[in-house]
């Protein structure tokens, strides 16, 4: 099993990302998502900064991946979908049926978690348009994993969104411009001031959602780390984390260490519980996502 | 070309009054979770499917018959039957959301129409396109993400109709890709045909007024003084900051019956209203307005303008009784 780091989701600044992504280069990760995955006004980096960063990463030594943005509305947004799947150097994830469009017979490509992928007539729509990996989404449980597994196409791969803050939907709306009262249109780049979103919480004071522009997220970090011998025995290849401000690189230490059989599933729960309290792991078992499955 | 005005029906009656105030077509559901709209006491089984095509043809109006979930691996048989139960009870289309759905019934039933359902996600011509090389679809149903320019591009590149929403309920997030409700119940649209399901919900009462909790998570607080809405995870009042208030959407209903002109100049083929899990009387009273706007704007777009009594008829309908022009409007944004 191989570890992977998701696309960013948060709007950091320039620095912020050329430094994470250095770290990255050094880390036990061997698979990089990059590009902006969430809102197209975001423009720290732009797509010639992403596929400089990408011939970095993979100088040294990762297999690099461009996911193309989730929610394609505009002329523009579809342009920077064309521009992404039309390179030739990079492997590309698609995020939605534009960019399948665009990718399909015209080489390998990834089918991304956002793309609805429920069974295994759906996977052997994909690989026919030359998926090579999919991405199961992120409300499916171990159960609903292993019946489609049966039924996936030989030679398709699996990835499973692993670790982070889970993103649970996306708007036309800005929800970060709304709370800010700005139009999205004229939204001011305010959650670049929000390196991890910005938490809502019940009125009763719990901590519920993220916001983080167009994208809302849970509030709780989904944690896999203590379920690596399930997601093996499921035929999982690839396992995948999602960068945050902090706790990253330490939660991608404690995966490395699960998969290599030197942390048990508990010990990797409890290390993980150092690094971010707040957890959870329903959705693999079978119950709402929120919820936090004690190891057996 | 005058669009097809496409009504919602939970009930053989009110698929009845949905053909009676004017609809073109009706769309339906089977009673269980291939349809997005599967709650207690809802939906049609084969002999109340049966008379409402027969009374639907008999009217020269169409049956859309909704499979609009996503078919459970495990479970594969259940949403191949449902199809299979379309083709045999000659629905004019079936409105999926599932491609691997569209694969099997491409192959077993090429006779049968198939229309990309709003919960197929697909909000660009390339998009939609992909869906009609793939599958053959002959309509798709636009996410109620795009601004009025958007539809229009996307009505002009795409391969096969296009119909949107008009009226009714508002999803704020992208259709078919919200887990809100998975996060919080276990239970979501995509895999269940439901979202924010009754069964998770609890009324609290308080000195004050009423906590609505949703398995748990304070969704809502009323005064006695407010209208306690319903706790759809995304229609709640949470605190952001030092702020208290609907941070996601507030409970309003999609109404477009203004834009009629514009929609009619793009070409949209189709307007559809939200709205299977509400009464007869609804359908009706919504039915009747748009059948009476559609045909003003038909007759004579430059001067159409919403009649007093058409709004009225549709405000005491709309949920929390506000209506918005949703994303069509870029301020809403």
């Amino acid at each position: 099993m191989r570890i992977s780091l998701g696309p960013l989701l948060y709007y950091w600044p320039r620095r912020t990302v050329l430094d994470f992504y250095a770290r990255v280069a050094d880390s036990a990760v061997d698979t990089v998502y990059l590009g902006e995955v969430v809102c197209s006004r975001r423009h720290e980096l732009r797509t010639d900064d992403w596929l400089a960063l990408a011939r970095e990463l993979k100088t040294a030594g990762k297999q690099v991946v461009l996911s193309t943005q989730a929610l394609v509305e505009s002329p523009a947004d579809l342009r920077a979908v064309r521009r992404i799947c039309g390179n030739d150097e990079f492997l590309v994830e698609a995020n939605d049926a534009t960019a399948l469009a665009c990718l399909a017979e015209a080489g390998a490509f990834i089918a991304g978690p956002h793309l609805n992928a429920y069974n295994g007539d759906t996977l052997a729509w994909l690989a026919e348009l030359g998926a090579v990996r999919w991405v199961m989404p992120v409300e499916l449980s171990r159960t609903a994993l292993l019946a489609i597994q049966r039924q996936r196409p030989e030679g398709l791969e699996t990835e499973v969104y692993a670790w982070g803050r889970l993103p649970l939907a996306f708007s036309a709306r800005c929800f970060t411009a709304r709370h800010h009262n700005l139009p999205r249109d004229d939204c001011r780049y305010r959650c670049i001031e929000d390196p991890d979103g910005k938490p809502l919480r019940t009125q009763d004071g719990a901590p519920f959602l993220v916001l983080n522009g167009i994208q809302t997220q849970s509030a709780k970090h989904y944690d896999l780390s203590a379920d690596i011998d399930t997601l093996r025995s499921a035929g999982v290849d690839v396992v995948r984390l999602s960068p945050h401000a902090s706790g990253t690189f330490e939660a991608v230490e404690v995966f490395a260490q699960a998969i290599a059989g030197t942390l048990t599933g508990a010990e990797a729960a409890a290390r993980m519980n150092d690094i971010v309290a707040e957890r959870c792991n329903g959705h693999w078992h079978g119950k709402p996502g929120m919820e936090y499955v004690l190891a057996a | 070309m005058k669009p097809e005005l496409v009504c919602p029906a939970g009930t053989l009656p009110a698929l009845k009054a949905a053909i009676d105030a004017g609809a073109d077509c009706v769309y339906i559901g089977l009673p269980d979770d291939t349809n997005a709209r599967n709650f207690p006491g809802l939906n049609f089984d084969l002999a109340s499917a049966r008379e409402g095509i027969r009374y639907a043809h008999a009217a020269g109006r169409k049956v859309f018959l909704a499979i609009n979930t996503y078919a459970q691996a495990a479970a594969m048989e259940r949403w191949h039957r449902a199809v299979d139960t379309a083709a045999d009870l000659g629905v004019d289309a079936v409105i999926l959301a599932d491609p691997g759905l569209m694969r099997y019934a491409a192959a077993r039933h090429p006779q049968l129409r198939l229309h990309l359902s709003v919960q197929g996600s697909a909000t660009s011509a390339p998009a939609i396109n992909l869906y009609a090389r793939s599958f053959g679809i002959q309509r798709a149903v636009l996410p109620r993400v795009l601004s009025i320019q958007q539809v229009e591009q996307v009505v002009r590149d795409a391969q096969v109709e296009i119909e949107v929403f008009g009226f009714g309920s508002l999803c704020v997030m992208a259709e078919g890709r919200c887990q809100l409700s998975a996060y919080t119940t276990g239970h979501s649209p995509n895999t269940h045909g439901v979202c924010s399901p009754a069964s998770a919900v609890r009324w609290e009462p308080r000195p004050d007024g009423m906590d609505a909790r949703l398995n748990g998570v304070l969704i809502d607080r009323f005064r006695h003084d407010e209208r306690a809405g319903y706790p759809t995870v995304c229609k709640g009042r949470f605190a952001v900051g030092e702020d208290t208030y609907y941070a996601i959407e507030e409970p309003v209903s999609l109404n477009t019956l203004a834009l009629l002109p514009e929609l009619m100049r793009i070409g949209v083929a189709a307007i559809k209203i939200e709205g299977r899990q509400r009464s007869p009387a609804y359908v009706g009273q919504v039915t009747r307005a748009w059948r009476a706007a559609i045909d003003a704007c038909a007759r004579n777009p430059a001067r159409f303008a919403p009649e007093p009594s058409w709004q009225q008829a549709l405000a005491r309908v709309a949920e929390g009784q506000q209506v918005t022009f949703g994303a069509f409007e870029r301020r809403w944004r």
